[in-house]
């Protein structure tokens, strides 16, 4: 966007130096490099096995990494617990399957971590989770269990349930691939709402309107290094390397 | 056509007698089915009429003493009446046998209570505690009661206690161990594997004798537990084991992504345990929760082996006395009654707990 300048003065919500990280024998992401500034929108693409759910789970350490180092909010990652559940209180995640609570119902999926993690008292953190609830449009839903929603309302529950903790940072991994068409947009919409109300943003998606609508930059992987990464409007139309050129000729042929 | 008119009246008859005859067809289709239904049908009411011959209309009941069953053909009630006492409590002091009463009533009215799981609330865990502090100060005496001591405890009171104890004791014992069984930590897994696969790998009923024989040969005597929790030991890391394999296989069908939601949220690990992996898995493995559950009700039984006086032991004590023809079968009968309805009323409970589970999620 065009507060690029203004983005970059700002301290970054996000430092990723010289990530290194592997499964076995197996390197997944090579000298990592990634700032991301309080309220930027990165969108993450590239293809299938170049490491970006690995590198995104490693902001608030799904994955643990090896070498190199995450600095969150200030905060870096190390093995230290305590460290640990304090950024993962401020960095809420939403995942491609959801991973929605079945056996509890909406409003006890959002509730949970306010109750558990924040120690607020049950009123309050009801009160919180409604605000999210209607503002994902589902407010009516709050009584029935995820089992009972379309795939778009539990995505739209699951960022709700983020939401509910008052992250600082949004994490998105493939947050509408698992969807049925027709629901995309309807989660697509919710996301967009909440970038044009700051909301630090870093978001693994091939939705390349919803790049185009609201990233800052986007960042291009492939084999678990970062290529390339550009502001939309020159990431899309002039593709410095041969791999994004390629990359994008196939996801946007079609 | 002839049958036009009894086609009509079928039709103007009520429906169930339609119904009637459709829910007999698979009785009577074919020729081979209706003569096995009749084959059956007399079977049963030959075998049912000499059972209510046996059981009720040549039965000795009343009053209740050795004479009425001399004089009778049929089944000795008179004897399960008389000792009904002596049964139910074994050796247990005859004058304070209000108390052992008192602890069975104790137990089941607490069962009864935390069956709903409107009721399942932090508060439950130290009722629970209450109530077995309780039972063991009724049974055992002490402040202000006479005292007695475990070897003169007998009957039901020690089922239900061994019963409840050990699964009660065992099951967050399983439950360590089979988080433990999946933890990253190495030694924490390899202690659970070792744990587990030991016990399972040994009948229970070595596991009493090792626990009521071996034990002494080791132990100091100030050292050495009572006998009774000694057999009660060996039933709890038994049923541990055995509740530890079922619950593992609840914790595997729990899809990652739940965990991982529920750390991404800041959940500590007890917290996603308790709150998010723990209710799902067990609900899963209700079914063969259950079915452990009931095996271990009856296997309380074989503390008989290491001389403690349960149920059926005092069943067994009470028909040696001389002055009696010894009816075993009316005394095992009424003691099966007593296990089936501690077992079909708990089979019950989890079909409930099952099903209710099933609706929530529509
Ligand atoms: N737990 C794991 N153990 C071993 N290898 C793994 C593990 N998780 C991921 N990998 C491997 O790491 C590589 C990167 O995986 P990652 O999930 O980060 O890719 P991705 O870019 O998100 O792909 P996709 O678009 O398919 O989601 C893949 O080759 C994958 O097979
Ligand atoms: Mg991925």
């Amino acid at each position: 966007m065009n507060d690029g300048e203004k983005l970059s003065d700002r301290a970054p919500a996000i430092r990723i130096e010289n990530l290194g990280k592997s499964f076995g024998d197996f390197q997944v992401l090579r000298n990592v490099n990634l700032t991301v500034c309080q309220g930027e929108k990165i969108v993450v693409c590239g293809p299938s096995g170049s490491g970006k759910s690995t590198l995104i789970r490693s902001i608030n350490r799904l994955e643990q990494h090896q070498s190199g180092r995450i600095v969150v909010e200030g905060t870096e990652l190390t093995n230290d617990l305590k460290g640990i559940e304090k950024i993962r209180s401020e960095v809420g995640m939403v995942f491609q399957h959801f991973n929605l609570f079945p056996h509890l119902t909406i409003l006890e999926n959002c509730t949970l971590a306010p109750i558990w993690v924040r120690k607020l008292p049950r009123e309050e953190a009801e009160e919180i989770a409604m605000h999210f609830l209607r503002k994902v449009r589902i407010p009516e839903q709050a009584d029935k269990y995820p089992g009972q929603l379309s795939g778009g309302q539990q995505q739209r529950v699951a960022i709700a349930r983020a939401l509910c903790m008052k992250p600082r940072i949004m994490l998105f991994d493939e947050p509408t691939s698992a969807l049925d068409p027709e629901m995309i947009k309807e989660v697509l919409d919710t996301m967009i709402e909440l970038a044009n109300e700051g909301m630090t943003m870093v978001c693994v998606t091939h939705e390349m309107g919803f790049a185009q609508a609201v990233a800052d930059r986007v960042v291009f992987m492939d084999g678990g290094q970062i290529i390339e990464e550009n502001e939309p409007v020159a990431f899309f139309s002039s593709p410095r390397s041969e791999r994004t050129k390629l990359f994008l000729s196939q996801i946007l042929g079609h | 056509m002839a049958d036009t008119a009894s086609n009509t009246i079928a039709r103007a008859a009520a429906p169930d007698a339609r119904s009637l005859l459709r829910r007999l067809a698979p009785f009577f289709g074919t020729p081979l089915n209706a003569a096995l239904t009749l084959i059956l049908l007399w079977l049963m009411v030959r075998l049912g009429s000499l059972l209510v011959d046996w059981a009720i209309l040549n039965a000795a009941l009343f009053p209740a003493e050795p004479e009425t069953c001399a004089a009778a053909t049929g089944a000795c009630w008179s004897f399960v009446i008389a000792k009904s006492g002596q049964i139910l409590f074994g050796i247990y002091p005859p004058a304070e046998r209000w108390r052992a009463g008192l602890v069975c009533i104790l137990i089941i009215i607490t069962l009864v209570a935390s069956a709903r799981p409107s009721a399942w609330r932090p508060g439950l865990a130290a009722i629970w505690v209450g109530m077995m502090a309780i039972v063991l100060w009724l049974m055992g005496g002490g402040f202000g009661l006479v005292s007695v001591p475990t070897s003169s405890w007998g009957g039901l009171p020690v089922t239900l206690i061994l019963t409840v104890f050990a699964i009660g004791l065992g099951f967050p014992a399983a439950i360590l161990l089979a988080l433990g069984r999946r933890s990253s930590l190495p030694v924490v897994r390899t202690l659970s594997v070792l744990f587990i696969e030991t016990i399972r790998g040994l009948p229970l009923l070595s596991l009493l004798f090792v626990a009521s024989i071996l034990l002494p040969l080791f132990l100091p005597e100030s050292l050495l537990p009572d006998k009774f929790v000694r057999a009660l030991l060996a039933l709890t890391i038994f049923a541990a084991a055995y509740l530890a394999e079922v619950l593992r296989g609840g914790l595997q069908a729990i899809p990652g992504g739940q965990s991982e939601a529920a750390e991404a949220l800041g959940l500590n690990y007890w917290s996603t345990q308790r709150l998010i992996i723990l209710p799902q898995a067990i609900r899963i493995v209700i079914p063969a929760l259950t079915n452990t559950i009931i095996v271990m009700i009856k296997n309380t039984s074989l503390v008989l082996v290491v001389g403690l006086f349960d149920l059926i032991s005092s069943g067994k004590a009470a028909l040696s006395d001389p002055a009696w023809p010894a009816p075993s079968t009316e005394t095992f009968l009424f003691i099966g009654l007593i296990y089936f309805a501690l077992a079909f009323s708990f089979a019950r409970f989890a079909d409930f707990l099952e099903r209710s589970g099933a609706e929530k999620r529509g």
